[in-house]
């Protein structure tokens, strides 16, 4: 399995890094706590370490914890509007349930 | 689902807890929001795509909220009385303020009780902060939406040149609207941080901007990551439409006829003659139809050149201004690295030459410059909330005018000179006049003249409970301190008893940038004229103090250590240093002074005398030895 992401998420992050102006990819991620066990991360990448697992998904690399890996893998990445608010989502099949805000998640 | 937004690396936010914030640029004509997203500072759109909200509120009867916006600025020729404009210019003004320019709005003024102005609508009567918090509340509003969740706290951009009054003002309004300020920043600052130039290691930058209705030049100092407004200028009355009005006055001697134009006219005009100076920002020339009901019509061109001559002495009084600020600051033209334009009549081809020209390099260019303020204040909001501990850049800003208290004979004694940093807080110590005195009354003024008549009052307070000592023994420390968001307090403290008293100065009154102008060309023009009254006030103080004192030796011992003669002789000296100083020749006052304090000298070596006596009498030899 592995991590994927729509054209419509890569295209943001392609035009967010070029604006940051360094960073060589996007993490993704998952922490303990919120109000339904776990939630997202979403971050940019500045150095690679040893035991991360990077993928490929329209040349940019995604970057995963291994720890992160065993509740994101299969996850796509996408990026939406709702109103006027726009932003990232996490297609995770691995999920059984989320908290009302979808922001914390259970497996 | 949740939509998510990138952190930086190490950042990303517990979940529920997003630390959320926004710039706000609260402007005269147009007001902006912006926030940092996934890295990048953007300005909000609202639900029909536009980014910029005209600072236009119309207040309705029978209950129904405010229209604020667009809506309300397309409403403002039907309903004038319930619409209402430009509402900057009199945030922070006394009624009295208003009296001088409440004239040029159509808008009915109260006086009520307080003394902040009140306008009349179909909703009641409302104040400048209530109009203000209707747009920033709308602002607010769509960055709650759009960002999903609620703010932390907001930046708001202020004029460089806005005073305490004002900027409390706008504190207030924000407050009104439920929104926590985390900084007021001034908008040159703001320009000068989305551009980035707070990454560099240092620098002296020029922001200029020119709006549509008002003109600012501010000097700015980068060192080490702090910046620092080394001067502002500017002229309240000078922008984009003093062009359209130019191309106006050009269009009616093309068209020729009646002199007199009629209102409908007049805007049929404004609005052809902005639009021929927004096509002429890219074209050579454009081509003019000029066609209005019965009135005769021209056809004709219009070439950039034309213009450029038409718009010349506009752009050439806001380079003087230029000038001037660079004097002000200190530093020569070739001392400034990047010039950062903002306003929307910097798009103009011939403003940008004439920068170029004067710093021989181009201004900064690629970000709208009618964005710019409130990106700018979007990313300090981003910092200041904590999302980016990179940005650890401090900002500092500047007092517009001097600040100071009266001292004895209505004389300004300055305490934070104009252009002094902030924050800043400066002590500095006074005494008291008369023996036995009790109480010291403190005047706060600001301004750049000698006479505090001249300047502007603040606040007044007393201090008590001095303990009874002789002139001159008290030791008052009086401290000014101004807050990062320029808020003045005052603290007056004795030293040996540690009474004190302080005020926070939250004055009701405020001056526009044109009379900040005003009172700094008059500490000008009347340099000589202040510098001699105030020497004749100095010397009229010395010679009081001098009779005072005199006059409370000659009670106490006069009759024991003196002769009737030679009282007389003394109490002559009084009555005609007393008369002398009534009259305004400050050079024979001091030599009068000179005169008295030779002529008692044998006097003050006779008390001198007698206390050391009175000090040893009775007393003995080795009691001396041990009490030194």
């Amino acid at each position: 399995m592995a991590i994927t992401m729509t054209p419509a998420a890569a295209e943001r992050v392609k035009s967010f890094l070029k604006n940051r102006g360094r960073g060589v990819g996007l993490r993704l991620g998952v922490k303990t706590s919120g109000c339904s066990g776990m939630a997202y991360l979403l971050e940019f990448v500045d150095q690679i370490e040893e035991e991360d697992q990077v993928f490929e998904s329209d040349g940019i690399k995604v970057i995963v914890d291994p720890k992160s890996m065993v509740y994101l893998d299969g996850t796509e990445l996408d990026y939406g509007k709702e109103g006027l608010n726009e932003g990232f989502k996490f297609n995770n099949p691995n999920v059984k349930n989320s908290c009302g805000c979808g922001e914390s998640f259970n497996v | 689902m949740a939509l998510l937004q990138i952190s930086e690396p190490g950042e990303a936010a517990a979940p529920h807890q997003h630390h959320l914030a926004a710039g706000i640029d609260l402007g005269t004509t147009n007001s902006l929001v912006a926030s940092v997203r996934s890295g990048v500072a953007e300005t909000l759109q609202d639900p029909d795509g536009e980014h910029i909200l005209p600072s236009v509120v119309q207040y309705h009867g029978d209950g129904e909220s405010p229209t604020v916006g667009l809506s309300a600025r397309n409403a403002a020729v039907g309903d004038p009385l319930n619409t209402l404009a430009s509402i900057k210019r009199i945030m922070g003004k006394s009624v009295d303020e208003l009296k001088g320019i409440g004239g040029q709005y159509p808008y009915s003024f109260i006086e009520t009780g307080s003394s902040v102005p009140r306008i009349e609508t179909a909703a009641g009567l409302v104040s400048p902060i209530e109009v203000s918090a209707e747009i920033l509340r709308n602002l607010g509003e769509r960055a709650v939406e759009t960002l999903g969740g609620d703010l932390e706290g907001v930046v708001i951009t202020v004029p460089a040149y806005f005073d305490d009054a004002q900027r409390q003002a706008t504190k207030d309004a924000a407050k009104l609207a439920g929104l926590n300020v985390l900084r007021l920043l001034n908008e040159p600052t703001a320009a000068a941080v989305a551009y980035g130039l707070d990454s560099q290691p240092e620098g002296i930058h020029a922001i200029y901007d020119f709006g549509g209705g008002t003109f600012d030049i501010s000097i700015l100092r980068l060192t080490r990551g702090v910046f620092e407004v080394l001067s502002t200028g500017g002229d309240a009355m000078l922008g984009g439409d003093d062009m359209d009005h130019q191309l106006v006055e050009w269009m009616r001697g093309q068209i020729g006829g009646e002199d007199e134009v009629s209102p409908s006219l007049l805007k049929y005009l404004l609005t052809e003659a902005r639009l021929a100076k927004e096509a002429l920002t890219e074209a050579e020339a454009v081509e003019l139809q000029l066609q209005y009901g019965d009135y005769p019509g021209w056809q004709g061109s219009l070439t950039r050149e034309q213009f450029n001559r038409l718009v010349d002495p506009i752009v050439q009084r806001s380079m003087r201004i230029v000038r001037r600020a660079l004097r002000d600051a200190g530093v020569e033209r070739d001392d400034v690295a990047e010039i950062v334009l903002v306003g929307g009549s910097t798009r103009v081809p011939l403003v940008r030459e004439s920068i170029e020209t004067f710093f021989a390099r181009p201004p900064l260019q690629g970000i709208d410059p009618e964005r710019v303020v409130s990106l700018g204040a979007a990313i300090q909001a981003d910092i200041l909330v904590g999302n980016n501990s990179d940005g650890d850049l401090l900002l500092l800003d500047v007092t517009p005018l001097s600040l100071g208290l009266e001292i004895m004979g209505g004389m300004t004694e300055v305490v934070i000179p104009r252009n002094t940093t902030i924050p800043v807080a400066r002590a500095q110590e006074f005494t008291t006049f008369k023996d036995g005195q009790t109480a010291m009354s403190i005047q706060v003024v600001q301004g750049e003249r000698e006479m505090v008549a001249d300047n502007r009052s603040l606040a007044r307070f007393e201090l008590r409970g001095i303990p009874p000592m002789v002139a001159g023994a008290a030791r008052i420390r009086v401290t000014f301190q101004v807050d990062a968001d320029g808020l003045l307090s005052v603290a007056a403290q004795e030293e040996n008893s540690g009474v004190q008293a302080e005020i926070e100065v939250r004055p009701s009154y405020g001056l526009s940038d044109g009379e900040v102008e005003g009172m700094l060309k008059d500490s000008y023009r009347f340099a000589e004229a202040d510098r001699d009254a105030r020497m004749l006030r100095e010397q009229q103080v010395e010679a009081e103090r001098t009779v005072v004192a005199m006059e409370a030796a000659l009670q106490h011992d006069g009759d024991e250590l003196l002769s009737a003669e030679e009282r007389t002789q003394l109490e002559q000296l009084i009555s005609c240093l007393r008369a002398t100083a009534a009259k305004d020749d400050a050079r024979a006052i001091e030599q009068l002074i000179e005169k008295t304090n030779r002529d008692s000298e044998f006097y003050a070596a006779r008390r001198m005398d007698r206390s050391v006596h009175d000090a040893l009498s009775g007393k003995s030899v080795d009691e001396i030895g041990e009490g030194e």
